[in-house]
């Protein structure tokens, strides 16, 4: 009966660490929305559209789309100097918001797949943790 | 003529007028921009939120994301024996204060996002220590906002004294507008009021109500970032943001409650209402309000002669358009509001130095001294 509960607990365990290493997309995309919403909005807007010259867009951003470890890495430790996002230059400062690395794979799933951005990669914890400065 | 013609122009003058009726007056204006440059004190500060002058040529700021440096005729060192610092949106190293008798007892107050607890999240806490040259030791926990949260937003801060041996501090509401700033017995969305050794005042107003957190002076804040004690009158004047506009002054009187969330003239990010009331009896009204909002950050009055025609003036940084906005007062009204330095950069801090300049703390620059060309 022992070994049976023992079983039992291993096998939830492991579940547990299978379900936690492969959220799924949906629920990242969830639990990412909360995320934008509480750290992100105020500059890049509920739009994902910005402030022209001043916050970069992050609907149909090229540089989102295009740059996706960059992308993990200024959300993961902060982004500063010139960029360019859709043809216009941005020379602001993003700081570090002291985000986990899986919220970090869920609110850039989120911002991957809303206003009509579309990626085929799903983000895990595991990419943004391969993430270095 | 045909009164049909006429019909157009109403209408534009009156969206016209509409329009500007948005702003909340004086209209911003913006003067003549080569009068006032800045020189730069120390730079390679990403957020300088906090400083405090040792003396005319030495001063301490604080790096929000968990730096101390002493910055001596522009030569910045770092400063050790920093607790450890919860950096999560909003949060980190926020401000620094002598202590009134620094020169004497060398201590030093700051404020930070920790969590001590062991448990997720952070909140605001006060801190004081000993300064000695570049190290902070009899580090002491002098108040801890609890509970700790997973939330960025608002964890205040500033730090201010009066002259009767009080130090006040403020919280924002940590993301829980519902929740905190209305409830005597949660911390968050409050000015606190501690003697300088961290001990609680015998008077302070709700020492006697059950429950009530005894260090709270004040109430209803949303998110205080800039404090300074009026030069005449030694008045707290506290600056908050607001939401989608309602960034508010106000000046802080004891026991009060400055009606966040119940009234505010602002709105939701979103463009959603959040009250469609501005005022309540027994909520304090802003003395001033700024719609749309500017991001209010650091305040300080020109108490000297060193700048023409300021004296008396209210110095408050914006963070959202890069200003800094200069507010000019009679019978205790605004009545003309400037922009000096446009397009500066994101403005922290404003502190008036012990030479009667004014400093700024300018995001991803450092610190700035304002100065009449």
């Amino acid at each position: 009966m022992k070994l049976l509960f023992a079983w039992i607990f291993v096998v939830a365990l492991l579940q547990g660490v299978a379900l936690y290493q492969d959220k799924p997309l949906e629920k990242s995309i969830a639990d990412g929305e909360e995320i934008y919403q509480d750290f992100c909005l105020q500059c890049h807007l509920d739009s994902g559209d910005g402030v022209s010259g001043v916050f970069p867009p992050l609907a149909k951003s090229d540089y989102l789309l295009n740059n996706i470890d960059l992308s993990i890495k200024g959300i993961k430790y902060g982004l500063s100097g010139p960029i360019v996002v859709n043809g216009e230059k941005y020379d602001g400062l993003m700081q570090n918001q002291g985000l986990e690395n899986q919220e970090i794979a869920d609110v850039m799933n989120y911002i991957l797949n809303n206003w009509g951005n579309q990626s085929d990669e799903i983000i895990t914890s595991d990419r943004v943790a391969a993430v270095k400065e | 003529m045909n009164k049909n013609i006429l019909i157009p122009i109403y209408l534009t003058v009156f969206y016209l007028t509409s329009c500007i009726s948005q702003e909340n007056p004086p209209e911003l204006k913006t003067p003549d921009q080569t009068k006032y440059s800045t020189v730069t004190v120390v730079e390679g500060i990403e957020i300088p939120w906090g400083m405090d002058f040792i003396s005319k040529n030495e001063l301490l700021v604080t790096e929000k994301k968990g730096k101390v440096y002493r910055v001596l005729n522009g030569e910045k060192t770092e400063v050790s024996g920093l607790p450890e610092i919860y950096q999560r949106g909003q949060g980190g190293l926020l401000d620094i204060a002598l202590h009134p008798d620094f020169s004497k007892n060398k201590i030093i107050y700051f404020t930070a996002g920790v969590n001590v607890e062991g448990d997720e999240g952070g909140n605001t806490a006060l801190y004081s220590a000993e300064l000695n040259d570049y190290s902070l030791s009899n580090v002491k926990l002098l108040y801890k906002a609890t509970p700790n949260t997973k939330k960025g937003q608002h964890w205040g801060s500033r730090i201010v004294f009066d002259d009767q041996g009080h130090l006040f501090f403020g919280i924002g509401d940590r993301g829980n507008r519902d929740v905190n700033p209305q409830d005597l017995k949660r911390d968050g969305g409050k000015i606190y009021r501690l003697n300088l050794d961290g001990s609680i005042p015998e008077d302070n107003p709700f020492v006697n109500e059950e429950g009530a957190i005894k260090a709270v002076y004040s109430y209803g804040h949303r998110n205080p970032q800039g404090m300074t004690v009026h030069p005449e009158t030694g008045e707290i004047w506290e600056n908050e943001h607001g939401p989608k506009g309602g960034d508010e002054i106000n000046i802080i009187q004891k026991g009060k409650n400055f009606g966040w969330p119940v009234i505010t003239y602002g709105i939701n990010y979103s463009g959603t209402s959040i009250t469609d009331k501005t005022a309540m009896p027994g909520m304090e009204q802003p003395f001033y309000y700024w719609v749309p909002s500017i991001a209010p950050s650091g305040m300080a009055f020109s108490s000297s002669k060193v700048y023409k025609g300021w004296k008396g003036d209210l110095f408050v940084g914006s963070l959202k358009f890069k200003y800094l906005e200069r507010l000019v007062m009679k019978r205790g009204k605004v009545v003309k509001r400037e922009k000096v330095l446009n397009d500066i950069g994101r403005v922290r801090n404003v502190k008036e130095g012990p030479d009667g300049h004014l400093y700024l703390g300018v995001e991803g620059k450092g610190i700035l001294k304002v100065i009449e060309n």
